[in-house]
């Protein structure tokens, strides 16, 4: 039992100042804004943060969080973009995907509405509903009450909508021609329990209990609307979108995704991540300011691979395993001279420079689920990625990847794609609002 | 928003949210009524808004104003606990319900924890019995106790048949006699749970057996029997000697069940009990692990859900509409998904229970088995919230 009011109320209430505050500055994507919020609101923030409390940063449209808020601040649930792609990425994942079980559209529609709500909660680190305790002692509570005195943690909730979901709710002419069933690639061995989905919601935090608590309370609201198709915990992030800060390894030991995009660097964010008004016409309008994920569930043999010698490790790669640096470089951010790499390397594989310039957001994690039974380690990376169009995107990279040595250490088991909505832009609006209101 | 957050939100200097701290205030206020006490504990004192309360659903409303954690009791005059509340924060509110029945009783303050506390008497007014409880919930409480009594009357029958298959030697009479004398039992178990002694003597299963407990030696009723005639397809004396102990035992239940101590609560927990066996038993095969029979435990719990469900409807739906409209919804959908295993569906037409032909869930496909889950999960959501619709003061 808690004794005393819990942290993350505390900080709640300046959440919802923040938010107030963005609320209060006009109009979605007035170019006054950054100015005044972006930065302007990280000193505010820190200040606060010194106070004793977390605060939610008023989130510019085109900026991500300042990283300097700290591992335990809230990041600002509304946007013109949903939070959790440009955000700096949190230490921690837990992804779930749903399937629909109601053909009732008003039901469904409720539903995001009251994902949205609890979801604005969630992420100001709050409770959902009336809380974990001090309720009616004959209900249970509706809240689950494990983050309870946990701090925000740099909560991000992002929705996205698979294909199989414009099956349903006569929502067929809406799906944008971007959004495609994933053609079959060299080397997927996709299990079909972890694949797919009509739904999918991201979590990520920088304290894992913080991203459980809040996939687990989706879930708990959605019983009888939507139920869980499968869900993926990872471990440790892969990928950084803040280049200042070291890049994280995979379970390889090496650095990938050292060229990643900056959550800083607006162009590129808007070139390759963002879709833009272009990309749509009157039917999937809805989509303008969103992205498309691409997740696939990767396992390696890390235990064959641990048995390679360095220099084929190296050469695998691309790039040498201490600093980072491309084949013949010296430094990890060194411009890489492909032709100096192996063919088959998997830096040059993947290279934009090889895939006329298709450039990914990625922001996967590390997973270990227990064992394959055979005595190794069901160990691998969870594959998470950003484009504006999955056609110009994962696509050509991943067919280009079909050479990659690198196969022979890893295994598509899983995979997924969903168009995901652009962001909640105030307290009136909600996930799927475009798709799913008539005059939209 | 709920009384216990309010002292935060007062921090929030927006007169938006002190109007909601205003409004939310008068609202618990006026919902609680003259069966609400306040209670504000500080070091020293135990202040209560009043003394005398009318008989039925108190709630005391606890405000800590001291500076050491405190414990509130809800005491008989011998300190025989009624309810109580441990850890109730400095500068924290909290509650303490319970149902009381006219007479004297005392509210006890323990400010640090330690002690007898500091003590004021109090006194619940009214009838002789729990007072001014909705009379619709009495009914309901009657038509439970009639349906209980009527399930382990129709069951007794039902285990003979089966207790002289097995005394007979004849296993399959004994295999298609088993399912069928469980349905009485499966729809009203969390009454004969209540009773604690019966429901490991007849229902236990080989993994309930405790350390120490010896599988030939210790373990009696159904499930013994079960593996007897799937698993070792054969009978022995012990076995015979097990068939007449299950009687015996049954008997006890039948003669004691209309004595069971159900309340509104109870039965609504108790619905919602039925789902966490079915989700936690059933849809998993472990109950009928030899027999493969779930699906008919299955059926029978959902239909003992049913029942304390629409005997509490009446109430329920006034103060939870939008749950009840939720829970006609899910125990529909559930129903019909069932039919899709009954194999006797329309063919026995009287929907009498010797015609509860299930697929053996053995053939039930993991798809088909993560559908009735999920049927399950749609329908125990909602029903875990009833309790509190059916004790709802208006």
């Amino acid at each position: 039992m808690t004794d005393t009011p819990s942290e993350r109320t505390e900080q709640a209430e300046h959440a919802g100042q923040a938010e107030h505050a963005e609320q209060g500055a006009g109009a979605v994507g007035a170019p006054s804004r950054r100015s005044v919020l972006g930065w302007g609101g990280a000193g505010l923030a820190l200040g606060a943060a010194a106070a004793g409390g977390a605060v939610a940063v008023a989130r510019s449209d085109d900026d991500p969080q300042p990283a300097a808020a700290g591992a335990g601040a809230a990041v600002a649930f509304h946007g013109a973009h949903q939070a959790g792609i440009a955000t700096p990425v949190q230490d921690r994942l837990h992804f779930a995907a749903f399937d629909v079980r109601t053909d009732d559209r008003a039901v469904f529609v409720q539903l995001l509405k009251d994902w949205t709500e609890a979801a604005r909660r969630l992420t100001a680190g709050q409770a959902v509903g009336e809380g974990a305790y001090g309720g009616p002692v004959e209900a249970p509570p509706d809240d689950t009450g494990e983050a309870l005195g946990l701090k925000p943690s740099r909560l991000t909730l992002t929705i996205g909508f698979g294909p199989s979901l414009f099956e349903k709710f006569d929502l067929a002419d809406r799906r944008p021609e971007a959004l495609i069933d994933l053609p079959k690639f060299a080397g997927d061995n996709l299990d079909r329990d972890r694949s797919g989905g009509d739904l999918c919601v991201q979590a990520c935090a920088d304290d894992p209990q913080v991203a459980v608590h809040a996939i687990r309370n989706l879930a708990r609201i959605g019983f009888g609307k939507v139920v869980i198709r499968w869900s993926q915990l990872g471990f440790g992030k892969t990928s950084s979108t803040t280049p200042d800060a070291q890049t994280p390894r995979n379970l390889m030991g090496f650095k990938d995704g050292t060229r990643n995009i900056a959550g800083t660097e607006t162009d590129r964010l808007k070139k390759f991540v963002w879709v833009g008004e272009t990309d749509t016409d009157d039917d999937s309008a809805w989509m303008t300011g969103g992205s498309y994920l691409v997740a696939r569930r990767i396992r390696m043999n890390i235990e064959t691979w641990d048995r390679t010698s360095l220099q084929e490790q190296e050469d695998v790669f691309g790039r040498d395993k201490g600093e980072g640096a491309p084949v013949g470089r010296a430094k990890e951010r060194d411009e890489p001279f492909l032709k100096a790499m192996k063919p088959d390397a998997h830096v040059r594989l993947a290279h934009p420079d090889t895939n006329a310039g298709a450039t990914l957001l990625r922001r996967g994690y590390s997973f270990t689920d227990g064992t394959d039974g055979l005595g190794r380690l069901d160990a691998g990376l969870f594959f998470l990625a950003y484009q504006r169009d999955v056609r110009k995107g994962f696509v050509p990279v991943q067919r280009s990847l079909a050479a990659d040595s690198l196969n022979e250490y890893i295994q598509h088991v899983g995979s997924a794609v969903f168009a995901i909505p652009p962001g909640v832009r105030d307290a009136d609006d909600w996930w799927g609002r475009a798709l799913f209101s008539e005059e939209a | 928003m709920r009384a216990v957050r309010l002292s935060v939100a007062t921090a929030a200097a927006t007169a938006a949210a002190l109007a909601a701290v205003t409004g939310c205030t008068e609202k618990s206020e006026a919902a609680g009524g003259d069966r609400v006490v306040e209670v504000t504990a500080t070091d020293s004192e135990c202040k209560v808004s009043k003394k005398e309360f009318p008989a039925g659903h108190v709630q005391l409303d606890v405000t800590n104003k001291g500076s050491k954690v405190t414990e509130v009791y809800l005491l008989f005059p011998d300190d025989r606990i009624v309810s109580e509340r441990e850890n109730i924060g400095p500068g924290t509110r909290q509650k303490v319900t319970a149902e009381v029945k006219a007479g004297d009783y005392r509210i006890a303050c323990k400010p640090g924890m330690k002690g007898k506390g500091i003590r004021q008497d109090v006194k619940a007014t009214g009838g002789g019995e729990a007072a001014k409880r909705d009379p619709r919930l009495d009914a309901a409480v009657a038509s439970y106790r009639e349906y209980t009594q009527e399930q382990a009357d129709g069951t007794l029958p039902r285990v003979k048949v089966f207790a002289d298959a097995v005394k007979a030697g004849d296993v399959a009479a004994a295999k298609k006699a088993y399912a069928p004398s469980r349905i009485g039992w499966e729809r009203t178990e969390p009454v004969a749970e209540s009773f604690g002694d019966i429901d490991p003597k007849v229902d236990l299963r080989e993994d309930g057996l405790e350390e120490g407990q010896d599988l030939e030696k210790d373990w009696t009723g159904w499930h013994r029997l079960e593996r007897s005639l799937w698993k070792d397809g054969k009978l022995t004396d012990r076995d015979s000697a097990l068939a007449d102990q299950l009687v015996e035992d049954l008997t006890d239940w039948q003669n004691r069940v209309g004595k069971a101590e159900i309340t509104p609560t109870s039965m609504a927990n108790g619905a919602k009990e039925l789902l966490d066996e079915v989700a936690t038993g059933k849809v998993t095969g472990e109950e009928e692990r030899y027999s493969h029979t779930d699906l008919v435990d299955f059926k029978a719990n959902v239909e003992g859900a049913e029942k304390s469900y629409a005997l509490l409807k009446p109430v329920a739906s006034e103060n939870d509409a939008a749950l009840t409209k939720e829970l006609d919804t899910q125990f529909a959908a559930l129903d019909t998904l069932l039919d899709k295993y009954r194999e006797d569906k329309g063919k026995g037409g009287d929907g009498s229970e010797d015609s509860y032909e299930f697929t053996s869930y053995d053939k039930v496909g993991k798809a088909e088995r993560k559908e009735l889950s999920d049927a399950v999960n749609a329908l125990a959501e909602p029903l875990s919230k009833l309790a509190a619709a059916v004790v709802a003061t208006k």
